[in-house]
C-alpha cells in the first residue's frame, strides 16, 4: 500500500505558484527526501500534505484515505506527525512537559477535566526523551536548550503521536556538522526501530544521499526528477539547476 | 512546587473565613461575602485569560445571566432554591455554549471584541426585557429563602458554594484538560499538530468559565436581593479582568488575591476620598508596570530571592 500519494497539487500565494502540479508517492517504509534550492516550495508542499494550508488544486491521499478538507489535528489523528523548519515546541514549558502533553493528547486525555496531570506519563515521557538523548534535560525550560537540542525535542514530541508517517522539514537546519551527523544517525535508527515512513527535506546533500531510499527534486514548485539516489545524482537537469551549484 | 503552597494558602484562608463570622463584625462578614463572589467570578475568567490565553472582555455577561435567571426562577416562578440555582447555572452554561460557538472562531483582539459585543447585547436585553428583568429599575425583591435571610448564614452558604466551585476549578486547572488549555496558550500551531482540535477545546474552556461565572451570578442575586443591568455592562467585565491581572493570571490563586486586594482597596480608599478610582487606577498602573505577573508574581519573586526554588503551575 502507498503511504502517501500527492496528486497534481498546486498552491498559489497571490499570483505566485509556490507548488505547481506536484505528484509524489511515498511507499510504506520508505525514506523519501525532497530536495531543492531555497524557495523551491518544499515547506509549502509539507504544509499542504499536513493540512496546514489548503491547495488550490489536487489531492493528498494518506493510507488510502483522501485528506481533502481535513485539518491538521484530524491528520495527526490518522497517523501523520511533523516537525517544522523553524523549531515549533512549547518553549516556556519544561522539556518533560513538552512530551507529556503530546502523550496525553495522543491518549485523548484532553477531554478529561478531572484526571490530574502532574505525574502522568512519567515513564513514557522519559523513555521518549531518552530516545533523543534529552533525559538529562527533562526539567529545563525547552526554550533554554541549544537550538539543535530543541530540534531533537520536537522530534520526540512528534513521535509521541505514534505516527506511521513522519514529516521532518530540515531536521538538521542550524546544527553543526557533528550535530548533523549524530542527529541523522539518530533519526535513521528511530525510523528503523519504529518502522516509520519518513518524508524529509534537507539541504545537506551528504545526509540526503546517505539515508534516502528515494529522492524527489523540487524546483520552482515543480518536481523535476524523482527516483533512486543514483538516478537523481546522474540526472542531467538536476545537475544543471541544482547540484551544479553545490 | 508552588502548587502545594497555593493549596496551603487556600486552606488557611478557608479556616480563617470559617472563623470570621463568629468573631468579625457584620461589615467585615459582608465584605468577605462580596470578595468570595468576585473571587469566584475572577477565577472562572482566569480559565480563559490565564490558562487558555484568551482575554474575554465580556465575562460579566454570564455573571448577569446566572443572576437574573436565579432571581427569575426563585421569585417570579417561585421555584425552590436548589432548583433555581441549578437551573440558572445550566442556563448560563447553555448561553456560554451559544456565545462561545461564535467567539472562539476569532483570535486575540477580535475574540475580545466579540465577547464585548455579546456582553453588551446581554446588557441591552437586561435593560429592555422589562417583563422578565425589570428593565432599568432592576429586578428587585428577590425571594431569598428565610434560612439565608441573615448575613451570618448567607456568608456560610456563600463560603460553601464558592469553596466547592474553587476546588472543582482547581481540579480542572491541574487536569490533563487544563494542560492542553495551557498548551494552546503557549503555541496553537503545535497544539493542533499534537492532534488537538483547538477550536473545540477553546469552546470547552469558554463554557467552563461561563458556567462558573453563572454560579457567582446566582450568589450575587441572593446577596444583593436584586439584579441590575449594570452587572452585564462592559465596566463590570473590565473590573473582573483587572482583578485577574492584579492578582496574577498564571497562578491559580492569583484571581482570588486580585479580587481581595481590589475590593479592599476600593472600600478603604473610598472612605477617605471620593476620587478613590483615581488612586486605584494609579495602583494598577504601578502593578502592571512593576509586576506584570501580578501580586502573586511579586510575592513569588521576592520569596525566590530569599531562597527556595519555585515554579509556576500554569
Ligand atoms: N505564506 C506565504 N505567502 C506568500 N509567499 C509564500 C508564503 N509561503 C511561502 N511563500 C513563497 O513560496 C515560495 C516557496 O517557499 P517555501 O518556504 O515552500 O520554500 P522552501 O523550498 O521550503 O525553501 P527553504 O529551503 O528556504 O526552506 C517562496 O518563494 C516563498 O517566498
Ligand atoms: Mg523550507
Amino acid at each position: 500500500m502507498m503511504m502517501l500519494e500527492v496528486e497534481n497539487a498546486t498552491k498559489m500565494f497571490g499570483g505566485f505558484v509556490a507548488v505547481n502540479k506536484v505528484n509524489l508517492t511515498v511507499a510504506e517504509g520508505e525514506t523519501h527526501a525532497i530536495i531543492g534550492p531555497n524557495g523551491a516550495g518544499k515547506t509549502t508542499l509539507f504544509n499542504v500534505v499536513s493540512g496546514l494550508i489548503t491547495p488550490e488544486e489536487g489531492s493528498v491521499t494518506f493510507r488510502g484515505k483522501k485528506l481533502n478538507k481535513m485539518r491538521p489535528h484530524d491528520i495527526v489523528n490518522v497517523g501523520m506527525a511533523r516537525s517544522f523548519q523553524r523549531v515549533n515546541i512549547f518553549p516556556r514549558k519544561t522539556v518533560f512537559e513538552n512530551v507529556q502533553v503530546a502523550l496525553l493528547v495522543h491518549a485523548k486525555l484532553h477531554f478529561n477535566p478531572f484526571r490530574q496531570a502532574a505525574k502522568l506519563y512519567h515513564d513514557e515521557g522519559m523513555e521518549l526523551l531518552a530516545l533523543v538523548n534529552l533525559e538529562d534535560e527533562a526539567d529545563r525550560r525547552a526554550g533554554e536548550l541549544a537550538y539543535g537540542r530543541q530540534k531533537q525535542l520536537e522530534l520526540a514530541v512528534a513521535l509521541a503521536a505514534n505516527p506511521k508517517l513522519l514529516l521532518l522539514d530540515e531536521p538538521t537546519a542550524g546544527m553543526s556538522i557533528s550535530e548533523t551527523k549524530a542527529s541523522i544517525a539518530l533519526i535513521n535508527e528511530i525510523v528503523e526501530k519504529r518502522n516509520l515512513t519518513l518524508l524529509f527535506t534537507e539541504h545537506d546533500m551528504n545526509v540526503v544521499f546517505e539515508i534516502a531510499d528515494r529522492i524527489s527534486v523540487l524546483h520552482h514548485g515543480e518536481i523535476i526528477a524523482t527516483g533512486l539516489p543514483d538516478e537523481v545524482r546522474d540526472n542531467e537537469e538536476v545537475k544543471r539547476i541544482y547540484l551544479g551549484k553545490e | 512546587m508552588t502548587n502545594r503552597l497555593q493549596i496551603y494558602v487556600l486552606i488557611v484562608a478557608f479556616v480563617w473565613l470559617l472563623i470570621l463570622p463568629f468573631v468579625g463584625s457584620r461589615y467585615s462578614v459582608e465584605l468577605a461575602t462580596q470578595i468570595l463572589i468576585f473571587g469566584l467570578l475572577a477565577t472562572s475568567l482566569n480559565i480563559l485569560v490565564g490558562y487558555l490565553g484568551a482575554a474575554s472582555f465580556g465575562h460579566a455577561a454570564f455573571f448577569a445571566i446566572g443572576g437574573y435567571a436565579c432571581a427569575y426562577f426563585l421569585t417570579t416562578l417561585a421555584l425552590p432554591l436548589v432548583v433555581s440555582m441549578v437551573g440558572a447555572v445550566l442556563l448560563t452554561a447553555a448561553a456560554s455554549l451559544v456565545i462561545g460557538f461564535f467567539c472562539v472562531r476569532l483570535n486575540e483582539i477580535y475574540f475580545s471584541m466579540l465577547t464585548l459585543a455579546f456582553s453588551m447585547l446581554i446588557w441591552a436585553i437586561a435593560l429592555k426585557w422589562k417583563s422578565v428583568t425589570g428593565g432599568d429599575d432592576g429586578f428587585v425583591g428577590v425571594a431569598v429563602p428565610e434560612f439565608l435571610g441573615n448575613y451570618f448564614t448567607f456568608f456560610l452558604f456563600t463560603l460553601g458554594v464558592v469553596s466547592v466551585s474553587i476546588i472543582v476549578l482547581m481540579i480542572i486547572g491541574n487536569s490533563t484538560m487544563g494542560r492542553v488549555f495551557i498548551a494552546i496558550r503557549e503555541n496553537q500551531t503545535r497544539a493542533s499538530f499534537l492532534g488537538v482540535n483547538v477550536r473545540r477545546m477553546q469552546l470547552i474552556a469558554f463554557v467552563i468559565a461561563g458556567t462558573f461565572a453563572g454560579v457567582a451570578g446566582t450568589l450575587l442575586a441572593l446577596y444583593v436581593r436584586g439584579m441590575y443591568p449594570e452587572t452585564a455592562f462592559w465596566s463590570q467585565s473590565g473590573h473582573v479582568l483587572i482583578m485577574v491581572l492584579l492578582g496574577g493570571m498564571h497562578a491559580f490563586i492569583g484571581p482570588l488575591l486580585g479580587a481581595s486586594v481590589l475590593t479592599l482597596l476600593e472600600v478603604t480608599i473610598g472612605q477617605y476620598t471620593e476620587y478613590w478610582q483615581v488612586f486605584v487606577g494609579v495602583v494598577l498602573v504601578i502593578v502592571v508596570l512593576a509586576a506584570p505577573e501580578g501580586i502573586y508574581g511579586l510575592v513569588r519573586s521576592v520569596s525566590k530571592r530569599i531562597g527556595g526554588r519555585q515554579d509556576d503551575d500554569a
